[in-house]
């Protein structure tokens, strides 16, 4: 513990006031510390650096909407370009590239998911239902699509 | 259990060095302290210049918000414990520009709360002796759970994005707003609208939905923003099929 004679009170005629040493301080009047943000604020805390990742991977998400789009465009060119294209497609570059293409969509829609409760408020036969209900309802929505889609494709 | 725990006090004195400094002070550690009491113990016999607001000491007040080891918490609901061996690392809150010590200007806030009208407005008065507005249990439940803000600005202090972008209305504006919003007896929806709507209203809230982690009253601000952000969507829509309806 700080052993001292004196506790200093705070007034300014005290001897122990840190002495007005700064120029540029009139009293009485503020003079704000503002700190600034780190370009790496995001890296401060897990929870941010998370947020920051979600927002980063809705680029994979535009990429994967205008990906099908181009290909249906391909498609519309007839076989062989189609065959060309997924020639193409199935280079080693072409392939490890989709392959993170695929982690950043699941990691967007998973943290995209769980968020919904928050902006989701229903009220069934008068009672709220549980944030829970709501995640799940929206992850049935997707494997139960998927799955259609599988069945589809399955069933050519 | 130790004896004492250290603690790293941010000092800022704008008279002195004009630079903040970490200031480290030994407080004897006693089981049931609170991060408050640590500092009113360095107040009281060690420094009395250390500056820093609080009152209640009950979780009520809201004023001892501050950031302890990186979290933005209320002093008088921080237990020394967790933290030990230390040194305990307390700041004054993010986000809002330091006068001295612990202590930040909120100015900004209560010109923003002021904005939002967090009142009960009415189209038109009705007076005493035509009695008072009733409402049930579930109107109430609608916008109970926002009316509990303390305007500790922990919410604020958690926001990166009211720090990058200091227009932002921010969460407990935007939450008390809600709360009247959401109240059965208001009417007061349309002139909050403009305030909430605009660019640094509800839509400068990209979702990072730290607020409602670190709010020591369950407001959820986070929730009741994307609520308004879903509901301007969709007034906005019905404003476009129904001529003559403004969004
Ligand atoms: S919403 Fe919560 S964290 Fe924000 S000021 Fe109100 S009580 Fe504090």
């Amino acid at each position: 513990m700080k052993s001292q004679a004196r506790i200093p009170t705070g007034r300014i005629s005290d001897p122990g006031y840190p002495q007005a040493s700064n120029p540029e301080y009139t009293r009485h009047h503020p003079r704000w510390y503002r700190r600034h943000m780190p370009i790496f604020w995001w890296l401060r805390k897990f929870a941010y650096t998370k947020f920051i990742l979600r927002e980063l991977t809705s680029q994979p998400v535009m990429y994967a909407t205008l990906f099908l789009l181009g290909k249906v465009w391909v498609l519309s060119r007839g076989p062989e370009a189609y065959e060309i294209f997924v020639q193409w497609l199935s280079h080693p570059a072409f392939l490890a590239f989709h392959a993170l293409v695929l982690v950043g969509l699941l990691f967007h829609t998973v943290t995209w998911l769980n968020l919904t409760p928050k902006a989701l408020v229903l009220r069934v036969a008068g009672r709220k239902v549980p944030g829970w209900a709501i995640v799940g309802a929206h992850y049935g929505a997707w494997l139960g699509l998927s799955g259609v889609i599988l069945w589809i494709l399955a069933g050519r | 259990m130790p004896d004492t725990v250290k603690l790293e006090v941010f000092r800022y004195r704008p008279e002195g060095e004009g630079e903040p400094l970490y200031e480290t002070f030994e407080v004897p550690y006693r089981d049931e302290w609170m991060v408050l009491d640590a500092l009113n113990q360095i107040k009281d016999h060690q420094d009395g210049t250390l500056s820093y607001r609080w009152a209640c000491r009950m979780g009520v007040c809201g004023s001892c918000g501050m950031t302890v080891n990186g979290e933005p918490v209320l002093t008088c609901a921080t237990y020394l414990e967790p933290f030990l061996p230390g040194p305990i690392r307390v700041e004054p809150l993010h986000g809002f520009p330091v006068i001295r010590d612990l202590v930040g200007d909120l100015e900004d806030f209560v010109g923003k709360l002021q904005r939002v009208k967090p009142w009960i407005i009415r189209e038109e008065e009705r007076s005493p002796s035509e009695g008072e507005y009733l409402q049930t249990p579930e109107e109430m439940d609608a916008y109970k759970r926002y009316s509990m803000c303390i305007n500790c600005m922990l919410c604020y202090a958690a926001c990166p994005i009211y720090e990058l972008e200091p227009g932002f209305i921010g969460p407990a504006a935007i939450a008390l707003a809600q709360r009247y919003n959401l109240d059965s007896r208001d009417e007061g929806a349309r002139e909050r609208h403009e305030v909430l709507a605009e660019h640094e209203g509800v839509w400068s809230c990209t979702f990072v939905g730290e607020c409602s982690i670190v709010c020591p009253k369950d407001v959820d601000p986070a929730g009741a923003i994307q609520r308004y952000k879903v509901d301007a969507t969709l007034d906005f829509f019905r404003s476009l099929v129904t001529p003559g309806r403004s969004p």
